[in-house]
């Protein structure tokens, strides 16, 4: 199985640039008003090619499943602008929002709670086409429900039953099946396998990929499992606190990480490689916690927890740089001359 | 997909409405009881009116319980001598026609509002609760007497107004599930589907309020019942010679202590209505929804 | 060390009875762990692992919960058959547990240290100022930056990888000889889950505590535990040495865990998911409870339920074709 996107398509599909979602939670005890402002996404930049996978990785806290809002325009974004096939969706008005949407998908993290339970499998995935009439006839769609269950590993009797006869692997599929029927171009991934079980996740991940490989949709594959992101991406953008501050190729990422972050989080990686003993393993483990987003360090986010922190880490935070490997440090790990 | 697959699956095949309203006894007989109710609806006036109106006096008050004076006359004489059992049979037809339009009226009106007033914004949605609040805070009762006394007291006039009153309930329900509804992940997915607002409200939001609010307006419906009749009572609500079950309780007031069975048994048909109504309402939201609908398609404890 | 096993469970059986559903939760289960053993239950939701080590600590109400059979020894004491107001003596003192989600398992009224010094002073170890103190020394202990201070805050002020220190402090304050976590990282985040992880080892190491992790990550069970016993359906079906078990397992469950695990699979390979669902536990499958999913599975599979064959000294596994597994590199 190949996962290498199609070479000769180099314009990116989506194009994110700087952005924003601050969250205003206001607070007023008796006399004293406190707005606390939780910065959620605070200047996320990022390019998706046709056909590939985009791995976004981060523990809670980083913004990734806001960005997934906020690509999907569930949310208004507090600034930025993000791209797809050149127009700004979220300066899109009603009629071109919903155009974009249907060749921008989502497919959420709870296979319990993206499903409608009054509705049956065959109303849950037709929906687009009630919403976007013209793709699908009518008469045809009976029998495209079918064979989009048959698509996704489940039966075409399934059409009739309601999702909470389904277990969480099943559920899930049929939200696949739902975001896949009008053939969208991109599907946002927000931790499609964090809520089932481990022996199921393998299903799911295996058509996800069989998916891609036959429709050629371009995933952003959001997770905090580094292993189930590694086995389904191109590329990885490590997230912290709102900011990206790693990203590059899946092997780069993996075999050389510059960020201490990326570093401490495959470290702190459970590996199943028996040929090293426990004791030779260096595990780097960071101290502290992630700091709550709505009081985030200055400068660097991670110089709290960083074992290497200078003074200008407080002080300014630093920008990704350039080149196809970009990390965002002013002292990153290891070498970057090429392997 | 494998067997194991299949056999994770709970196979259920649909069964037809009747199928399983026959599976709850009380359900059943509340329907009956509601159908028996819709045949004297419709058929009341028409055969029974005669015997509605025709005076007696030498069956005033009479007692019920006996056959003497032929089986019209089985519930008991009012105070004019008619027979009660035809003026009940009559009457369903204004009661249930004033009781029902302002109950549905107000669930339809007050329902929109509420969806308007949780889906579609802050500011509208300030608006209509203030709105609300104006309603809600004028004793009902007050507000009826007022504008019925103002206006002539009609059946429209009538309708209008208990609509109007019971209008609030109706609207804060569903604004309050409107509110909660809307966090939940498959409104998420219908938007990111591309779905507007009028599409969500329609598909997903909807459906989810509907059983709530017939919930309560079975519950409503006894209440617009209660009022119509005290507004009879005070004498704007309907005028002789229309009669509501209401306006016997109202009428039969007087004669408490001689003849009882004059209010009696509208109360009793009043009560009855109300329970079959609830009872009907309660099966219907066990069978709309379909994690609930196992509890009557499971086999019964008879068989294998 | 002592010879006999510090905890003792021997062929047990627990079921829930729901209106005229048995569930069979927990088929024959035996297991021992030796005095300072790090011990893991590896098993899937459903497996029964929760449900045996609550029967251990006789956490379980019964009914709707029903042990037919089994025995369950804690140096040497019958468990299941004591009053349950001596059982309680031990519990914190000599044997205490950590639950998945501290937050819930927290008091939210109190204050964390006095929780703590609670403890001291309701097992009358120490009262007063010195419960206090020995609260916020174990606080320090387990990690907790500026801990007399935060030694009065409430549970809700803590984050969740705080939350779990503040638990396991309270679970190892009276330094018992077994300690029970059951999915001690999994609402965590990784970085956090390594700092948990990193606390229970030293924690093992320092002290002679024996410990039992309950799990679903293969990843927590390889990198702290020396022992696993993989549980599926309510038994288990493979003990041995992690190393042993998960470098090379002879089950065919272990086997085709590990082949659906992205970790444990190098780039490129395929994962290979487990075909099927996890049994229903009121109709377990006859035989071999695995056999629906099995790629092994013979006829004899679906017949017969599988032996207990010694793979190894000291490595057991359930299965009929043990050895081909085995071999099946």
């Amino acid at each position: 199985m190949t996962l290498e996107p199609d070479p000769n398509d180099q314009r990116p599909i989506l194009e994110v640039r700087d952005l924003v979602k601050y969250f205003s939670v206001g607070r007023s005890m008796a006399l004293r008003r406190e707005t606390a402002v939780i910065k959620a996404v605070d200047g996320v930049s990022f390019d998706l090619f046709p056909g590939e996978t985009l791995g976004l990785v981060g523990e809670s806290g980083c913004g990734k499943s806001t960005v997934a809002r906020l690509l999907l325009r569930l949310d208004e974004p507090t600034a930025g602008t993000a791209l797809f096939h050149g127009e700004d969706i979220f300066a899109a008005d009603s009629r071109q929002l919903k155009n974009i949407r249907r060749r921008l998908q989502i497919i959420f993290q709870d296979p319990y709670a993206s499903l409608n339970p009054r509705m049956t499998v065959a109303d849950i995935i037709a929906e687009p086409w009630v919403i976007h009439p013209g793709v699908v006839p009518l008469e045809a769609r009976d029998e495209r429900v079918r064979t989009l269950l048959e698509n996704v590993g489940l039966r075409r009797e399934h059409a009739e039953r309601h999702p909470h006869e389904f277990s969480g692997g099943q559920r899930q599929r049929i939200g696949i099946a739902r975001a896949i029927a009008l053939e969208p171009e991109v599907i946002i991934c927000d931790e499609p396998v964090s809520a089932l079980d481990v022996s199921v996740q393998a299903q799911v991940i295996n058509l996800l990929m069989e998916i891609q490989e036959r429709l050629g949709i371009a995933y952003v594959f959001i997770a905090h499992d580094l292993s189930v992101v590694r086995h389904m991406s191109h590329r990885i953008a490590v997230m912290y606190l709102g900011r990206i501050v790693e990203i590059g190729t899946e092997e780069e990422v993996y075999n050389n990480p510059r960020h201490p972050y990326t570093k401490a989080l495959l470290s702190a990686e459970p590996s199943l490689d028996f040929s090293e003993t426990r004791e030779k393993r260096q595990r780097i483990i960071l101290k502290g916690e992630v700091p709550s987003p709505a009081n985030p360090p200055s400068g660097c986010r991670f110089r709290s927890r960083c074992w290497k922190a200078q003074d200008i880490c407080a002080t300014q935070a630093p920008q990704l740089d350039g080149g196809s490997h970009r990390v965002a440090c002013y002292d990153p790990e290891g070498s970057t001359a090429p392997a | 997909m494998t067997t194991a697959e299949q056999e994770a699956l709970i196979i259920r095949r649909g069964l037809p409405w009747w199928r399983l309203l026959l599976r709850d006894r009380f359900a059943t007989a509340a329907a009956l009881w509601l159908l028996f109710l819709a045949v004297c609806f419709l058929l009341g006036p028409e055969f029974f009116g005669k015997a509605a109106t025709t005076l007696n006096l030498r069956v005033r008050n009479l007692p019920p319980g006996s056959l003497e004076h032929g089986w019209l006359m089985i519930l008991g004489g009012d105070a004019l001598g008619r027979s009660m059992l035809a003026r009940l049979i009559v009457a369903s037809q204004n009661t249930l026609t004033i009781a029902l339009s302002a109950v549905i009226m107000a669930m339809i009106i007050g329902g929109i509002l509420g969806m308007i007033a949780g889906y579609m914004g802050r500011g509208i949605g300030h608006i209509i609760m203030r709105f609300a609040d104006i309603l809600q805070s004028f004793p009902s009762l007050l507000l009826a007497v007022v504008v019925l006394y103002v206006l002539e007291p009609s059946v429209t006039n009538l309708i209008i107004v208990l609509a109007i009153t019971r209008l609030p309930i109706y609207l804060r329900v569903t604004r309050a599930e409107v509110l909660e509804i809307r966090e939940r992940v498959f409104v998420d997915a219908a938007r990111a589907l591309g779905g507007g607002r009028y599409h969500v409200l329609r598909r997903h939001i909807g459906p989810v309020v509907a059983p709530t609010l017939l919930t309560i307006l079975t519950v409503d419906f006894s209440i617009v019942m209660l009022a119509e009749s005290s507004l009879s009572f005070l004498g704007i609500g309907i005028q002789a010679p229309e009669i509501t079950w209401g306006l016997m309780v109202a009428q039969g007031r007087n004669y408490l202590s001689q003849a009882w069975w004059l209010a009696f048994f509208p109360g009793v048909a009043i009560m009855l209505a109300t329970l079959s109504g609830n009872i009907l309402s309660n099966w219907l939201r066990i069978v709309s929804d379909p994690e609930q609908r196992w509890r009557l398609e499971a086999p019964r404890k008879n068989d294998g | 060390m002592a010879d006999a096993p510090l905890l003792d469970v021997d062929d047990l059986w627990i079921e829930f009875r729901a209106g005229r559903e048995v569930v069979h939760a927990v088929n024959g289960v035996s297991f021992r762990i030796e005095p300072g053993e790090t011990a893991a239950i590896l098993g899937e939701s459903g497996s029964g692992k929760s449900v045996s080590l609550a029967a251990v600590m006789r956490l379980l109400q019964i009914p709707p919960a029903h042990i037919p059979k089994g025995t369950v020894r804690f140096k040497g004491m019958d468990v299941l058959n004591m009053p349950i107001g001596e059982w309680r003596q031990y519990c914190g003192r000599d044997i205490s547990m950590v639950f998945q989600d501290a937050l819930t398992s927290l008091n939210p009224v109190f204050s964390v240290g006095w929780q703590i010094a609670e403890l001291f002073r309701t097992h009358g170890v120490a009262s007063g100022r010195e419960a206090n103190e020995r609260a916020v020394e174990l606080l320090d202990r387990v990690g907790i930056p500026d801990p007399a201070m935060r030694a009065k805050d409430y549970t809700h002020q803590f984050s969740g990888g705080m939350r779990q220190r503040v638990m396991i402090a309270m679970a190892i304050a009276l330094g018992p000889e077994l300690l029970i976590a059951d999915e001690p990282t999994t609402a965590l985040d990784v970085t956090v889950q390594a700092q948990i992880m990193e606390l229970l080892s030293g924690l093992r190491d320092e002290s002679d505590m024996a410990m039992i992790l309950i799990t679903h990550d293969l990843g927590v069970v390889a990198d702290v535990a020396d022992t696993v016993a993989v549980m599926y359906a309510g038994r288990v079906v493979e003990q041995g040495r992690v190393s042993d078990v998960l470098g090379r397992p002879s089950h065919a469950y272990t086997r085709a865990l590990l082949n659906s695990v992205p970790r444990a699979r190098n780039k490129g390979q395929t994962l290979e998911p487990i075909t099927g669902s996890p049994p229903d536990l009121a109709r377990i499958p006859s035989g071999c409870a695995f056999h629906p999913r099995c790629r092994f599975a013979t006829a004899i599979c679906r017949n017969e339920a599988p032996p207990r064959i010694a793979v190894t000294p000291g490595r057991f596994a359930e299965c009929h074709h043990a050895e081909m597994v085995f071999n099946d590199a």
